[in-house]
């Protein structure tokens, strides 16, 4: 099975075609409907440079790979908690102006907007799905976690994750290839 | 009169939050093993398989089986005889916050909706019934949002036909497509008010779903696996384990029906005090 490294490159990316299952090794971020929604305000400030504490944006949109998650609280002696996919058409609204500022991959459950899907295609972006409900099991991939912006979100804390072996399949390809697209 | 300190209660409801997040149904856990024995597409059935391992690796590891460990739903069913000593909203509220924590579960609560604000653990939802006998069962249903966002109310006018409200059903499952964690649990309230049919809906949800299901019930799951929605949307014909309807009286101009689907993480456990 193939093996996909993040950053993702873009030949990494062209190569993958909806449908195709892949396991992801390196660093992506947790971010979900609150933080979607900081980040998306305190786009054009700049990062670090955004107004008030706790608004600017958390790590560099350029070739990032986010994950729809907001995990349990971390049991004692674990890395991280329950930690699986959450829906991704809640974040639909909030998409397209992070793949323009160089967001590259998503990783989530279900389907996307059509507006997220042509983006993804003239972004040449990706998106993926992982085992949905199957949080203990995917808590197993990560291998480090920590807590980088947004403490006051709670579980909607931005998180830093490295993953390793992380399975996912490609939802929605850089061409714009969809396998939720029905008719 | 029986005498119930509410300490006790606090004491149940913590441990049902820890039965209910990390100890998969036994009813949902044999169906999910026949519809994987059942499922010929092979993409369908690793991801049932995965379903199962996660049960598996939760229930040993004692780590929540999803990371939304729900909105908690609490059904009470109080026996007349009994006499709570001590305040049970608060007992049972407490018992939920401190399972919560002590389970390292999420923080999923906010307690203003539109404020929103920093989640909690607290409150829950109450359902209470007044019922014979000096008995307390409190049945705890942890609801997952994913799906709770997929629910659906009609009222129909009381001339509709069956087919008008299979289809009905059955349309709320295709809305919520492969966003809400197939495969499904369905559970449909049928009659009462707009209000009661929704409760109806979610209590069909505590049913024992690897009973023989009624005539209705049958149609309705074929129907449903028709879609070919399938486990995570990716196809197959296991999009709903199992559908579950109660029913009961209402008013001569009317038909309310609800949905309520759940993921396949359907998580409950009850206690009786």
């Amino acid at each position: 099975m193939k093996i996909i490294n993040t950053p993702l490159s873009a030949a990494e990316i062209g190569s993958l075609k909806a449908g195709e299952e892949v396991f992801l090794n390196g660093i992506i971020y947790t971010a979900r409907d609150q933080a979607h929604k900081r980040i998306v305000n305190s786009l054009g400030k700049g990062r670090g440079k955004g107004r008030g504490k706790g608004r600017e944006i958390p790590f560099n949109l350029k070739g990032a790979v986010v994950y729809y998650c907001g995990p349990t609280q971390t049991p004692k002696g674990r890395i991280i908690g329950s930690c699986g996919p959450t829906t991704s058409s809640r974040m639909d609204a909030f998409t397209v102006p992070l793949l323009r500022k160089g967001l590259k991959g998503m990783i989530g459950k279900g389907s996307r907007s059509p507006e997220v899907r042509a983006a993804i295609k003239k972004y040449r972006a990706v998106y993926f799905v992982t085992y949905a409900g199957c949080g203990a099991l995917l808590s197993r991939y990560v291998k480090s976690a920590r807590k980088i912006a947004y403490h006051d979100l709670g579980p909607e804390a931005v998180m830093e994750l490295k993953v390793e072996n992380f399975p996912l399949v490609v939802a929605i390809d850089s061409l714009g290839n969809d396998i939720y697209e029905r008719g | 009169m029986r005498d119930l300190k509410a300490g006790k209660i606090t004491q149940a409801v913590e441990e049902l939050v820890r039965r209910a997040s990390f100890i998969l149904r036994k009813d949902v856990l044999s169906v999910m093993k026949k519809a994987y024995r059942a499922e010929k597409n092979i993409r369908s059935r690793n991801i049932l398989k995965a379903i199962l391992d996660n049960a598996e690796f939760a229930r040993k590891e004692n780590l929540a089986i999803c990371q939304d460990t729900g909105m908690p739903v609490i059904f009470a069913y109080l026996g007349q005889d009994v006499r709570i000593r001590g305040d049970f909203k608060k007992a049972v509220n407490r018992g939920i916050a401190s399972g919560y924590k002590k389970y390292s579960l999420r923080n999923s609560i906010v307690q203003d909706p539109l404020l929103r604000g920093k989640p909690g653990f607290s409150p829950c939802i109450i359902h209470t019934e007044i019922v014979p006998g000096n008995k307390l069962k409190l049945i705890l249903l942890p609801k997952g949002f994913g799906c709770e966002n997929k629910s659906r109310l009609k009222m129909f006018n009381p001339t509709a036909g069956i087919n008008q409200i299979k289809e009905f059903i059955a349309g709320a499952v295709k809305d919520a497509g492969p966003d809400a964690c197939p495969p499904y649990v369905v559970g449909v309230g049928i009659g009462g008010s707009a209000d009661y049919s929704a409760v109806l809906a979610k209590e069909a949800l505590l049913l024992d779903i690897s009973k023989r299901p009624s005539k209705l019930e049958g149609l309705l799951l074929k129907m449903i696996n028709k879609t070919g929605i399938g486990p995570m949307g990716l196809g197959g014909k296991t999009t709903a384990l199992a559908v579950k309807v109660l029913t009961s009286p209402t008013h001569i101009a009317g038909l309310p029906v609800s949905v309520n689907i759940s993921c396949h993480a359907l998580r409950s456990a009850e206690v009786v005090l």
